[in-house]
């Protein structure tokens, strides 16, 4: 469990210039935390605005990656008189250790604007026991 | 339309230069208690009425105050973040703590008509102007 604070305004950080899209519309990088237990990984990402049809998540050569569209319908005919933080869709990718998932028991879980990717390790990656003789 | 798939990107593109340009406008004066503190509210107008929408991915709904009074309205709850046992932390990005934040609006609302709605980590508060706040036409005689 974390520790109890005062919560404060995390600031957006958008998608940086290596990854690039064509369109000029801002992307912004979801919130991460990454976590790991003896069986598997765990990817959670804060896409606020994204529900679980706008949620698109791959896995190709050892890259995990992950974009969220908003619907931007919502604020149609909405004209904004007070702002502190800006809207757009999110990215974001992580390269994963080469065989070291299961890439077929991969399962995502998305709730309140919250992704969570859980990916088992393969057995090979699974910490043994040796015995001593 | 040769380029008719970028439309929908440029309406969304012109809209963040909108949402920029009102970035902490004075519109809320100094009524707002604690700007940069969680959570970040955005304020609409719709017709004559506001809508507030509020980014707070991954709260407990049933954990979320909302206090309603003149024209103020307030906000607090908490978020917790579990890891679980067992599990080492690679990548810590998301904070976990308690809020209380209130917003006051420089104009009259109806509280019996204000409603709140949370989803996909979103809280829209819709906050109907009062009756006799509202511009009234005037005849000339």
């Amino acid at each position: 469990m974390a520790p109890a604070q005062d919560l404060e305004v995390q600031q957006k950080r958008e998608l940086g210039a290596r990854d690039e899209s064509t369109i000029p519309a801002r992307v912004f990088l979801p919130n991460t935390d990454i976590f790991e237990t003896e069986d598997a990984l765990t990817v959670v990402m804060e896409m606020p605005g994204v529900d679980r049809e706008h949620a698109d998540i791959s896995v190709e050569d050892s890259v995990l990656s992950v974009a969220g569209r908003i619907d931007f319908a919502r604020y149609e005919k909405l004209y904004p008189v007070y702002t502190e933080y800006n809207i757009g869709h999110y990215r974001r990718s992580f390269n994963l250790a080469p065989n070291s998932f299961d890439d077929r028991k991969i399962s995502a879980e998305m709730a309140d604007g919250v992704l969570t990717l859980t990916l088992p390790k393969a057995e090979r990656v699974k910490p043994r026991k040796i015995p001593l003789r | 339309m040769a380029l008719g798939l970028a439309d929908p990107f440029d309406a969304l593109f012109r809209f963040q230069r909108a949402l920029e340009q009102r970035l902490d406008s004075d519109w809320l004066e100094n009524a707002t208690s604690g700007v940069g503190a969680f959570p970040p509210i955005n304020v609409f107008q719709q017709g004559s009425d506001f809508i507030a929408i509020i980014e707070m991915p991954g709260i407990d709904k049933d954990s979320i105050g909302l206090e309603v009074r003149g024209n103020a309205i307030r906000i607090s709850g908490s978020k917790t973040i579990d890891y679980g046992s067992n599990a080492s932390v690679h990548r810590r990005e998301r904070v976990a703590g308690s809020f209380d934040r209130t917003i006051s609006l420089p104009v009259k609302l109806d509280p019996d008509r204000v409603s709140a709605e949370y989803r996909d980590g979103i809280l829209a508060l819709f906050l109907p102007r009062a009756e006799s706040d509202k511009p009234k036409a005037i005849k000339i005689s």
